[in-house]
C-alpha cells in the first residue's frame, strides 16, 4: 500500500472527517456568468469541492448531456483559459476547484504554461480522463513542479497489477469510476461497485471518490457510505439543460444538493 | 507491453483507463496468434478462398498513355466487398474469436470498413454493430443497405459533421460501455496501441502481393507506389513492405477538399499539428486551443481529421512524400478512369488516380521508363449516386 504524501488537496478530505461531495461544472455551459452562478450555488450548498470541465470538441468518455453542454459552451466562444478565470474566481470565493481536461486541450495550451495557470488560479487538481497511468509520467511531473495533482482513475476492468501501479503513481484523491460507460445518469449503480472501491482501498490510503453515473441522493448516500467523496456530473448539468428559467435551474440545484447533504452518510 | 507502442513520438494510448485492460488483452491476444501457424493457416485459407486473394496487378495502358510513365493499378477494388478493408477485418474476427467475444463494433466513414466487418460477422455468427455519421449514410446509402442485408445494425451518429470522427467516437464510447464482452474491430491504422500495429499487420498482405507481381511482371522493384491517405491503412498496406528500398518513391495523397487553404479539406499531414484524436499522438486537423476541427472531403473515407500515428512518423522522417488531391481533381479521376480502363474507382482511390494525372505542380515527377503502382483500394459502385448528383448526370 502506498501512503500519501498528502497534497493540499488530500488535506480536504483528511480535515473534513466526513465523505465530500464534489459537484461537477462544464465550464462556460450554459454561458460564463451563468455556470459562475451555479459553482456559487454549489458551494452555497456546502459543497468544499467542485469539478469543472474543460470544454472540448471531443469528449471521448462523456455521454450525450455532457456532451451537448460542451458543445454549448464552445458555441459560444469559451475558451480553456476562460475555464482557468472560472475556477480562479471560484477559488477565490472558497471552493476548492479540480479541473477535469482531455490531453490535447492541454497540449494546446503547452503543459508548462497550462499548470502553471492553474497554480496561479488556485486549481489544486486536475483529471485527464484520457490519460491511463502509462502515459501520466511527464504531465505529472509538470504538475507536481506547480503543486498541483493530476488525477489518476481506476475502472471496474483495471486488474489489481494495474491498480497497484495507479496507487504507486497517484497524487490527491483516486477517481474510481463508477461503471463502465461514459458519464450520465443510471438508474442503478453497478452491484459491485462497492467490492470495487474496496479492492482499490487495498491499494492505497489516499482519499478515493466516486464519479460516472452517479445521480440521485439516494445514489450519492450508498457511495458515501464506502467512498471519501462522490462527484455529481451529469445529472446536475441535466437540471440546467431541462429548465426553462436558470433560476428554476438554480433552485433545483439547490434542492438536490441539499437532499444529498441531509443523507446520513455524508456526515459520519 | 508486447509491442513497441510508438513510432517515433507518434502513437501510444491515450484512451479511459476501463479500455487499458481489453488493449492489453488484445496485445496478448495478438502476440499469442500472430505467428501461430493454425491462427496464419486459417486466415490465408479466408484470404484466398473467401476474399480472393492474391488481387491482380494490372497494367493499365490507356492510363499510362496519359500519365507518360508505366502505371500498374494494384485491384483491391476486387477484394471481396470491394475493397482492402476485408484484409484487416479478417484478421480482427479471427482475433475476437479467441478472445471469446460475442459481439462486434466498428466504425465506418465511406461505408467499406463497416460492410467488411458486417461480411465477416455474418461469417462467424458474431452481432455486429456499425456507427456511421448521418452524413455518411445520406452520401453512401448502397454501402448501409449492404450492412443491414448482412445483418448489421447500423447506428446513426448525429453529433459534430456527422462523419467518421463522430462514427468513431460513438464507437469508443460504446466500446467503453460494453468491453467486457464486445471487440472493437477499428477500420484504420488509427487509436490506441495495439490497433495502428495490427492493422498494419494485416493490411501488408496488399504490398508483399504487389512485391512479387511487379518482380514476375517487369523482373525488377517498381520506381514508386502511390496510395490515397485518409486515415491511411491502404497506404500502409502497400508502403510498409517497401520502406527499407530507399529507391522506391513512396507518395500518400491527401483529400485537398475544397483546396488546402479553404479550411474545408482532409489533408492532417499537410496542414495539421500533432495533438490526441482517438487515443493516439498524431497530426492532427485542430485550432489553437486543441479543439478538433472538422475536415472535408467528397471522398466519405477521407473525411477525417486525423492520419495514422505511423504517417505522422513516416512524413517527419522524409521516408513518405505526401500530397494531396482535390475534389475536383478526384471526380475528374473517377471519370478518367472509368472511361480509359473501364474500372470505376473508389472516390477514396480516385484521389491517387489524380495524383498520377495532374499537371500542375510539375506533375507526379516519374519519368518514361518508371514503373508506379497505383493502389487501387476500392471500387466506386457506393459513389455512383453521388457523384452523379455532383456531375449532374442523373437521369
Amino acid at each position: 500500500m502506498s501512503t500519501s504524501t498528502g497534497s493540499a488537496l488530500t488535506g480536504i478530505f483528511r480535515e473534513a472527517g466526513h465523505p465530500l461531495l464534489m459537484p461537477y461544472a462544464v465550464g462556460g455551459y450554459p454561458d460564463l456568468a451563468s455556470c459562475r452562478e451555479i459553482i456559487r450555488t454549489y458551494v452555497k450548498n456546502g459543497a468544499q469541492l467542485v469539478e469543472l470541465g474543460i470544454p472540448f470538441s471531443d469528449p471521448l468518455a462523456d455521454g450525450p448531456v455532457i456532451q451537448a453542454a460542451s458543445q454549448v459552451a464552445l458555441r459560444q466562444g469559451v475558451r480553456p483559459a476562460d475555464v482557468l478565470d472560472l475556477a480562479g474566481t471560484a477559488s477565490q470565493e472558497g471552493a476548492g476547484v479540480v479541473l477535469l481536461s482531455y490531453l490535447n486541450t492541454i497540449l494546446a495550451f503547452g503543459g508548462e504554461r497550462f499548470f502553471h495557470r492553474c497554480r496561479d488560479r488556485g486549481v489544486l487538481g486536475v483529471v485527464v480522463p484520457d490519460v491511463p497511468v502509462e502515459e501520466a509520467a511527464e504531465l505529472q511531473a509538470i504538475a507536481r513542479a506547480h503543486g498541483v495533482d493530476v488525477i489518476l482513475l481506476a475502472a471496474p476492468t483495471s486488474t489489481d497489477a494495474r491498480l497497484a501501479r495507479i496507487a504507486g503513481n497517484a497524487s490527491g484523491f483516486i477517481y474510481c469510476v463508477s461503471t463502465t460507460g461514459v458519464t450520465g445518469a443510471r438508474t442503478s449503480l453497478r452491484t459491485d461497485l462497492a467490492e470495487f472501491v474496496a479492492r482499490v482501498r487495498r491499494h492505497t490510503d489516499l482519499p478515493l471518490v466516486v464519479g460516472f453515473g452517479v445521480s440521485t441522493a439516494e445514489q450519492a448516500a450508498e457511495v458515501a457510505g464506502y467512498a471519501d467523496g462522490v462527484i455529481i456530473g451529469s445529472a446536475l448539468v441535466d437540471l440546467v439543460a431541462r429548465s426553462k428559467r436558470f433560476d428554476e435551474a438554480l433552485a433545483e440545484i439547490g434542492r438536490l444538493l441539499y437532499r444529498v447533504r441531509s443523507m446520513p452518510s455524508f456526515s459520519r | 507491453m508486447t509491442f513497441p507502442q510508438r513510432f517515433g513520438p507518434y502513437g501510444g494510448r491515450y484512451v479511459p483507463e476501463t479500455l487499458v485492460s481489453a488493449l492489453e488483452e488484445l496485445d496478448e491476444a495478438y502476440a499469442t496468434y500472430r505467428d501461430d501457424p493454425a491462427f496464419l493457416a486459417e486466415l490465408r485459407v479466408l484470404q484466398t478462398d473467401y476474399a480472393g486473394r492474391p488481387t491482380p496487378l494490372f497494367l493499365a495502358t490507356r492510363l499510362s498513355e496519359r500519365t507518360r510513365c508505366k502505371v500498374y493499378l494494384k485491384r483491391e477494388d476486387l477484394a471481396h466487398t470491394g475493397a482492402h478493408k476485408i484484409n484487416n477485418t479478417l484478421g480482427q474476427i479471427l482475433l475476437a474469436v479467441r478472445m471469446g467475444k460475442k459481439r462486434i463494433i466498428a466504425e465506418t466513414g465511406a461505408g467499406q470498413h463497416g460492410v467488411a466487418t458486417a461480411t465477416v460477422a455474418a461469417l462467424f455468427g458474431l452481432e455486429c454493430h456499425v456507427y456511421m455519421g448521418e452524413e455518411d449514410i445520406r452520401r453512401q446509402e448502397l454501402n448501409v443497405i449492404r450492412m443491414r442485408l448482412l445483418g448489421a445494425e447500423v447506428l446513426p451518429v448525429a453529433s459534430g459533421s456527422g462523419t467518421l470522427k463522430d462514427a468513431t467516437n460513438e464507437a469508443i464510447r460504446d466500446w467503453v460501455a460494453n468491453v467486457e464482452t464486445t471487440h472493437y474491430i477499428i477500420g484504420s491504422v488509427v487509436g490506441p496501441a495495439p490497433y495502428p500495429t495490427l492493422v498494419r499487420d494485416f493490411q501488408t498482405v496488399i504490398g508483399q502481393e504487389t512485391r512479387q507481381q511487379v518482380m514476375a511482371k517487369e523482373g525488377r522493384l517498381p520506381d514508386g507506389l502511390v496510395a490515397c491517405v485518409g486515415a491511411g491503412s491502404n497506404a500502409i498496406g502497400m508502403f510498409h513492405e517497401f520502406l527499407g528500398e530507399p529507391s522506391i518513391r513512396l507518395v500518400g495523397v491527401e483529400a485537398a477538399g475544397l483546396g488546402l487553404d479553404s479550411g474545408k479539406h482532409g489533408a492532417s499531414l499537410a496542414r495539421g499539428t500533432a495533438g490526441i484524436l482517438h487515443g493516439s499522438y498524431s497530426y492532427v486537423l485542430q485550432d489553437e486551443d486543441g479543439q478538433i476541427q472538422e475536415a472535408h472531403s467528397v471522398a466519405a473515407g477521407l473525411d477525417y481529421p486525423s492520419v495514422g500515428p505511423e504517417h505522422s512518423y513516416l512524413k517527419d522522417a522524409g521516408r513518405v512524400e505526401y500530397d494531396s488531391a482535390t475534389d475536383e481533381e478526384a471526380l475528374a479521376a473517377f471519370q478518367t478512369l472509368s472511361r480509359l480502363e473501364g474500372i470505376i474507382p473508389a472516390l477514396e482511390s480516385a484521389h491517387a488516380i489524380a495524383y498520377m494525372l495532374r499537371e500542375r505542380d510539375g506533375g507526379h515527377g516519374f519519368s518514361a521508363d518508371d514503373v508506379v503502382v497505383v493502389n487501387l483500394s476500392g471500387r466506386g459502385d457506393k459513389d455512383v449516386y453521388s457523384v452523379a448528383d455532383v456531375l449532374g448526370v442523373r437521369s
